[in-house]
């Protein structure tokens, strides 16, 4: 964990570079668990005990470093630490029993692979005797979540466990961050042994880039000065590198225009002149438009994700790439480069401004001003919008909207999947990085209600919301009760249009409008009957809200919309859950179809907009 | 048009448990075909080498090591050149030979250097080591006589030269250890 030694990041554990004698004391295998947790500088768990992980809860009652917050499923856990983890830039920590409990880690340590999201998993396993007879509660956990890890370790010989925690740590936060699962067999949490720390780590085989080679950060400058039309195509890299200031002063220094895919919101603020929006099937006009017109893809931790480019072969055809990534893998998988660079986001961009100014002192400086007179046509022609809803209705979008506008740029923000997720990255103005939560590249559904937890956990003064849709926040509305046990008063918004809102909006646009288990608060209907079609309003959110612990709150009035948030905001001692009744037909529009080039964009339902194709 | 070809990796790993399945689990998630697969030790104890024959495009290929290269137990991958490598595969195979045709069996042995390692009154088995071609065309000359049996190792690979690819992985484990 040297490579910013220099300047200490965000996230940094401060104890983890805390120089001093060694310890060297006898415990069991379970104290050693703990006190390498506090070494690294764990001051946050979420978990479940159970029979094989029970050793190591006997110390984690003692400790006066590592806060335990007892959730209510292990899945709440591991959104828990992904949200403490993106909110704060540690490492999230999560643990569980073994079996069960640690197969119901393995959602939300795909989401957090998917996401590269720093994480430690702990989980117990049966004895290491026992290991292998399929004994009661085992599962092969390490086998499990192989293709879903950064790396994992299992734990039989008690002498390792601070080596293996330290390990854990470093692999988790370092190079493309991602989740680590530590497996560790309850008799070598039982058994007798030394704790030493520091200790030294043994990772041969891991090596990551961070320094970005000088030529190919001249060659990247070179072609950004010649190009006409480039684009900054921004990823969660630059985010996870923490290189928001240093993004701002390239963009600025080049006038280039900045998109920032759906993990990089906020790490450009959405408010500057230079940022055209989120690429993507629900990207704005501008940016799909800019990508695909674009002479230059200028890539920094950004890794053309199918949901960007949309049909690959016909994506951004005229355009060089110039691809940044700390994972070389990345560069060249879905696009080949022409220009790679391997290396960490905050390097390469700082590198960048030198070279690039470099190039300036030469006399060779970009003029984008002929791009820029159509970008901003089409920002002035295509704005992000919605239809109003039918009168005395609630438009979702106009809730979302206007809960970011009273909330401010501040908060953070957690979305769970599907329409308001979309939507909630629409309309909801971003201006600093860490502040959006989501799931991406995993798409799980649930994982805004444990993620604001972890995240108000983490950053307890901060303003947490969780935007919510009622298929989502069934899925995992019970860490509420986490929430309200352990005081962390987040908010959540039910965006509440009585069914599965994207779902049905692909049956709307592709299945001929035939609703096929969609829609949720309503049964079949029987006895000939025809089920209502607006719902039943079963579960009654507002009361299962206050049964958890929570202030209910309901909203259908788009007049009582300021004042139900207002009076949400002002509630801090309890979590506050909002269920506000939307109308159901609304849609995320812009929209790229699946498996459609980006070309097809469509603006509104059947309105492509024109791009002055002519002009090309 | 896709040109599959055949590339010989030498990846040096951690000598740990797992780290054999970590490396299959990752060809079949990534959908990569592994032609064939050997894994044993080196000259250091903390090490095994494996020697991989993919047979893949260009581009899946530079996939397939950047993928391996970030298995934290994969200490280095070096694609061996066919010209630049010694490759060799074992065969054991067990012929039916009688009186009459053992004599015939055992001169095919000879002609390609290869040993009888076991026989018996209607049986002879053979082992050989070379190159996959030779290999093949020893088989062929022994089919006629009827195989009743027969394995095969993965290949191996070493590089031509005084040079050791495991030479600074070495002083890397060393250094870290």
């Amino acid at each position: 964990m040297t490579e910013h030694a220099a300047t200490p990041r965000r996230g940094d554990h401060p104890a983890a570079h805390a120089p001093g004698p060694q310890t060297i004391e006898t415990m069991t295998g379970a104290q050693s668990l703990i006190r390498s947790l506090e070494a690294v500088g764990a001051d946050t768990v979420f978990g479940i005990p159970g029979g094989a992980i029970l050793p190591a809860y006997d110390p984690l009652m003692d400790s006066q470093k590592v806060r335990h917050i007892l959730v209510r499923h292990e899945q709440g856990a591991g959104h828990a630490a992904t949200g403490y983890a993106q909110a704060t830039g540690r490492v999230g920590v999560c643990m569980a029993t073994s079996g069960p409990g640690a197969t119901n880690l393995v959602t939300p340590i795909a989401d957090a692979y998917m996401d590269s999201v720093p994480m430690v998993a702990i989980t117990g396993q049966v004895s290491s005797k026992a290991i292998g007879t399929d004994a009661f509660q085992e599962a092969d956990i390490c086998g499990i979540t192989m293709p879903i890890t950064k790396h994992n370790f299992l734990v039989t010989d008690p002498a390792e466990i601070p080596r293996v925690i330290a390990e854990a740590f470093h692999i988790a936060a370092t190079g493309r961050p991602g989740p680590v699962l530590v497996d560790v067999a309850k008799d070598a949490l039982q058994a007798t042994t030394t704790f030493r720390w520091p200790v030294e780590t043994s990772l041969p085989g891991y090596r990551p880039v961070t320094k970005p080679h000088a030529k190919q950060i001249r060659e990247a400058a070179k072609l950004l000065v010649n190009a006409k039309r480039p684009v900054l195509y921004v990823g969660g890299g630059v985010l996870k590198a923490q290189a928001s200031a240093e993004l701002r002063i390239l963009a600025e220094l080049t006038g280039a225009p900045v998109v920032t895919t759906l993990m990089a919101i906020g790490v450009f603020p959405d408010s500057h002149p230079q940022h055209l929006g989120m690429p993507g099937m629900h990207g704005s006009v501008p940016a799909v438009t800019a990508l695909q017109k674009a002479d230059l893809l200028f890539t920094l931790g950004a890794r053309f994700d199918d949901r960007v480019t949309g049909k690959l072969d016909s994506f951004a055809p005229g355009a060089k790439v110039v691809h940044a990534d700390i994972d070389p893998a990345e560069i060249g998988k879905n696009r080949p480069a022409d220009v790679p660079i391997v290396g960490d986001a905050r390097e390469v961009i700082a590198d960048l401004i030198v070279a690039v100014q470099a190039e300036y002192d030469a006399g060779h400086k970009g003029d984008y001003s002929e791009w820029w007179t159509r970008l901003n046509e089409w920002k002035n022609t295509y704005p992000l919008g919605y239809e109003a809803a039918p009168a005395g209705e609630l438009s979702p979008q106009q809730v979302i909207e206007r809960i970011g506008q009273l909330v401010g740029p501040d908060a953070i923000y957690a979305a769970g999947v599907g329409q308001h997720q979309m939507w909630a990255s629409q309309f909801i103005q971003f201006e600093k990085p860490a502040t959006w939560l989501n799931s991406g590249g995993a798409g799980t559904m649930g994982y805004a209600v444990p993620a604001a937890m972890g995240a108000k956990a983490g950053m307890p003064d901060a303003q947490v919301w969780a935007i919510d849709g009622d298929g989502c926040f069934q899925m995992t509305n019970q860490e509420l009760v986490t929430c309200a046990l352990n005081n962390i008063p987040i908010k959540v918004a039910i965006i509440n249009n009585g069914s599965l809102g994207m779902v049905r909006q692909w049956q709307t646009l592709f299945y001929n409008q035939r609703y096929s288990n969609t829609v949720l608060h309503s049964g079949p209907g029987h006895d000939g009957i025809e089920p209502p079609a607006q719902g039943t309003r079963i579960p009654d959110f507002v009361m299962l809200s206050e049964a958890m612990g929570c202030v209910g709150l309901r909203c259908e009035r788009p007049e009582d919309l300021d004042a139900v948030i207002k009076q949400a905001m002002e509630i801090n001692d309890r979590p506050v859950v909002i269920d506000f009744i939307v109308h159901q037909d609304a849609m995320v529009w812009p929209m790229v179809a699946a498996g459609t080039s980006n070309d097809e964009i469509l603006f509104a339902r059947g309105v492509r907009p024109d791009f002055g194709d002519d002009l090309d | 048009m896709t040109v599959m070809s055949k590339h010989t990796l030498s990846v040096l790993v951690e000598n740990k448990p797992g780290v054999l399945a970590r490396i299959a689990a990752l060809f079949s998630r990534r959908g990569f075909n592994i032609d064939s697969l050997a894994v044993g030790p080196t000259e250091h104890p903390d090490i095994s080498r494996m020697t991989i024959v993919v047979n893949v495009e260009d581009l899946p290929l530079e996939q397939v090591t950047k993928q391996l290269n970030k298995l934290v137990n994969v200490i280095k991958i070096v694609e061996l050149d066919q010209t630049q490598a010694v490759q060799r595969e074992l065969v054991l195979v067990k012929v039916r030979a009688d009186a009459e045709t053992r004599s015939q069996i055992v001169e095919i042995v000879q002609l390609f250097r290869a040993k009888t390692v076991d026989v018996s009154p209607d049986a002879v088995t053979i082992e050989a080591t070379g190159s996959s071609d030779k290999l093949e065309a020893m088989l062929k000359m022994l089919e006629p006589y009827g195989i009743k049996e027969l394995v095969q190792s993965g290949l191996v690979a070493i590089g031509r030269g005084a040079r050791s690819i495991t030479d600074r992985s070495l002083r890397a484990l060393d250094r870290s250890a």
